[in-house]
């Protein structure tokens, strides 16, 4: 299954071998051309020699992790964040090492063994350490090396109502989606990025773009959905199950207008169900791609993840398969000569 | 070795909270089947694991003591939204929560996850608050009238989590604290099939001690035992503690010294692990042990009570983790000690 061997492979940013390799492995046999970039980025290209409006989609395959950064006396091992990770869901938490993909354990001082004013305050970075079972540091070198990316043990499962919890679906969510429009049959010249390094500071597609020179641009994430508990409705950013998420602003992004004004055209006619992207924060590939040479007309359109950049991050099933359904549409209408300037 | 990592594995994967230890419960009694002569469960929920002893006339009566209830917690509220508010059964440090998947054991058993805010939303002041339990709630991925339907407000949760093989013979999970203990006596009893012995074994897994140490009461007032000995776990070394406060991992079982413990018994342990080689490491108690043991030495007319522990790092949350080779020579050394008694050694109990 898909979703389940993208988000359970180990692919933090400048990392993501294993999730290209099973990529590549999934799109020979859906492309004309397979090749990869100077940073690591996956391009596949259908009908490369078309006419028509060169049409690039891009998700990016990195997640976030921990890097090794140190040994302890003690053989416990020191981290540092690669991406954004907020410490307070570290703590108590599983997690794989490294190229055999060991197992360690982040853990926290007992309860018992605490004063009354720790227990008020969060466990910070410096704090919490890797336990591999280790007792020296001379053990602990045998078994990890210092620099060793690190992800969260989390496996894929499907529960409650139509929702899939993983690691990783930001954004290997947006890696599946594009796998699947692959498997459509098109005359555009399509080409599909599978990008890294997106969550330590966008880095990989803007390379793609410059070398893909495409005509539209569209980035497929998984973003911030916070549509729980007593969250404020400006700060829940998306609901889940209500469709794929456009962009309207983000830190990195004022989106094209006219290019969203078309993929909602699309959406309603083809009675999909879609929804604004309402927070100001945050950022994706887009904000490289569309600043690219001359500048890309670029659109975003994402899948709500609740929890994202943690180890259990959920997604609604009808938001993954509406956005294959949303961007497969708009692909056909790009073919049948629509285009968002026109 | 029959009763190996698998079996703690199994003990720790199932649930069984304070009070509601039934899931722990029905894989020892299936378990413990082929080791014991008779098995019974009494009204809080102890499983008494019987082993009789050779010879005639009046038999030394020895209880062990392992607790098999887990921190778990509890449905308190369900929000509007179907989101789950949460109150705890035995000591949790909320701060190891948010993140976490869990299970509710609701009509049927559902996959959940505790909310965390993701670092896009939260403000540095919130990234410098840690949230205390009633601010935590569970995403059942359910829409509300799904929730009311399948879960109800009492209804237990637990962290989910699959146990994991650390480098070393180290294993982390859930409820090591103290399925790890229990596995001990699994253990224990497996090798007094192979010894030849005189007293009669009362191998008890107590129900609520994560509350205050309830069921290892009633099941030692019905058993009425010549001598106890708790066997749970203790706090294993780690950064930021005090050496003085914890112990290494692998290196032993431990036996506490202290006002609750009976001199004897804790230098008859000390002796039986020396005569037969097996490791181990001193504890030191000045009152409290936190533990069955507490309990034990005061039912009925006193009971004279030893302590034998399991070193354990990160104690009460979801990454417990012990060094296995520990389990499996407190499960021996306990043994021993029942093999090496004599009426006379416990009638001197009494005698100071």
């Amino acid at each position: 299954m898909l979703l389940k061997a993208l988000t359970e492979a180990f692919g933090p940013s400048g990392f993501e071998d294993e999730v290209r390799h099973l990529l590549r492995e999934e799109v020979i046999p859906l492309a004309d051309r397979v090749s990869t970039d100077a940073l690591g980025s996956l391009i596949v290209e259908k009908n490369p020699d078309a006419e028509g409006s060169r049409v690039l989609f891009a998700a990016h395959m990195d997640e976030v992790g921990l890097m090794v950064v140190g040994i302890e006396d003690n053989g416990l091992l020191r981290f540092r964040p690669l991406g954004g990770v907020d410490p307070r869901i570290l703590v108590a938490k599983p997690v794989r090492i490294g190229a055999e993909r060991r197992y360690g354990v982040i853990g926290a001082k007992a309860i018992h063994l605490q004063q009354p004013e720790e227990r008020t305050k969060p466990f910070e970075m410096q704090q919490l350490l890797i336990d591999i079972g280790a007792n020296t540091r001379e053990e602990a070198e045998r078994l990890v090396e210092i620099g060793d990316p690190v992800v969260f043990a989390t496996e894929y499962e499907e529960f409650g109502d139509r929702r899939a919890k993983a690691k990783s679906f930001d954004d290997r969510v947006g890696c599946a989606v594009l796998v699947e429009l692959l498997k459509q049959p098109t005359t555009l010249p399509l080409t599909v990025a599978f990008t890294v390094q997106e969550e330590t500071g966008l880095r990989g597609a803007g390379p793609v773009a410059y070398r893909t020179k495409p005509d539209l641009a569209m980035v497929v994430e998984g973003t911030v959905c916070f549509d729980v508990g007593e969250a404020k409705s400006h700060e829940q950013s998306t609901a889940q199950g209500a469709g794929p998420a456009l962009s309207v602003v983000d830190g990195k992004t004022i989106a094209n207008t006219k290019f969203r004004e078309f993929i909602k055209s699309v959406a309603d006619e083809e009675a999909i169900p879609w929804q604004y992207r309402r927070t100001v924060g945050g950022a994706n590939d887009a904000g490289v791609i569309h600043l690219s040479e001359m500048g890309i007309l670029t659109a975003a359109v994402s899948i709500p993840t609740r929890y994202i950049h943690a180890p259990a991050q959920v997604i609604h099933l009808d938001d993954y398969h509406n956005t294959i359904r949303l961007l497969s549409a708009v692909i056909e209408r790009i073919e049948k000569g629509g285009h968002p300037i026109s | 070795m029959l009763y190996d990592q698998a079996l703690l594995r199994r003990l720790t994967e199932v649930t069984g909270g304070s009070g509601d230890e039934g899931g722990a419960r029905q894989v020892l009694i299936e378990v413990a089947q082929s080791l014991a002569d008779e098995i019974s469960v009494d009204h809080l929920g102890s499983v008494t694991m019987r082993k009789n002893g050779e010879g005639l006339g009046r038999h030394p009566r020895v209880m062990l003591s392992a607790h098999l209830d887990e921190i778990t917690l509890m449905v308190k509220k369900i929000d509007s939204g179907g989101f789950l508010r949460l109150a705890q059964v035995g000591g949790f440090d909320p701060r190891t929560l948010p993140g976490q998947e869990v299970t509710v054991f609701g009509r049927e058993p559902l996959l959940g996850v505790i909310a965390s805010k993701p670092p896009h939303l939260s403000t540095p002041e919130e990234r410098k608050h840690s949230q205390p339990l009633d601010e935590l709630y569970v995403d059942l991925g359910l829409a509300e009238d799904r929730v009311r339907a399948l879960v109800r407000v009492g209804d237990r949760l637990t962290v989910r989590r699959n146990t994991i093989d650390l480098a070393g013979g180290r294993m982390s999970g859930k409820a090591m604290d103290n399925r790890a203990s229990v596995t001990a006596l699994v253990i224990c009893l497996e090798e007094l099939c192979r010894l030849r012995f005189g007293a009669d074994v009362y191998a008890v897994a107590s129900a609520q001690e994560e509350i205050g140490a309830i069921g290892a009461m009633t099941a030692a007032f019905r058993i009425k035992p010549d001598l106890a000995i708790a066997i749970d776990v203790c706090h294993g070394e780690m950064p930021g503690v005090e050496k003085d406060r914890v112990v290494p991992l692998g290196k032993g079982p431990v036996v506490t010294l202290g006002p609750r413990i009976h001199p004897s018994l804790y230098r008859r342990l000390l002796d039986t692990a020396k005569r037969h080689r097996l490791p181990y490491q001193l504890g030191l108690s000045q009152g409290a042990t936190g533990t069955d043991a507490d309990t034990l030495q005061v039912v009925a007319m006193g009971i004279p009570t030893a302590l034998v522990s399991i070193p354990l790092r990160y104690m009460h949350t979801s990454v417990e983790t012990i060094v296995f080779s520990d389990v499996q020579n407190a499960g021996l050394l306990l043994a021993h000690l029942i093999a090496d008694l004599n009426s006379e050694f416990v009638e001197g109990l009494t005698c100071y």
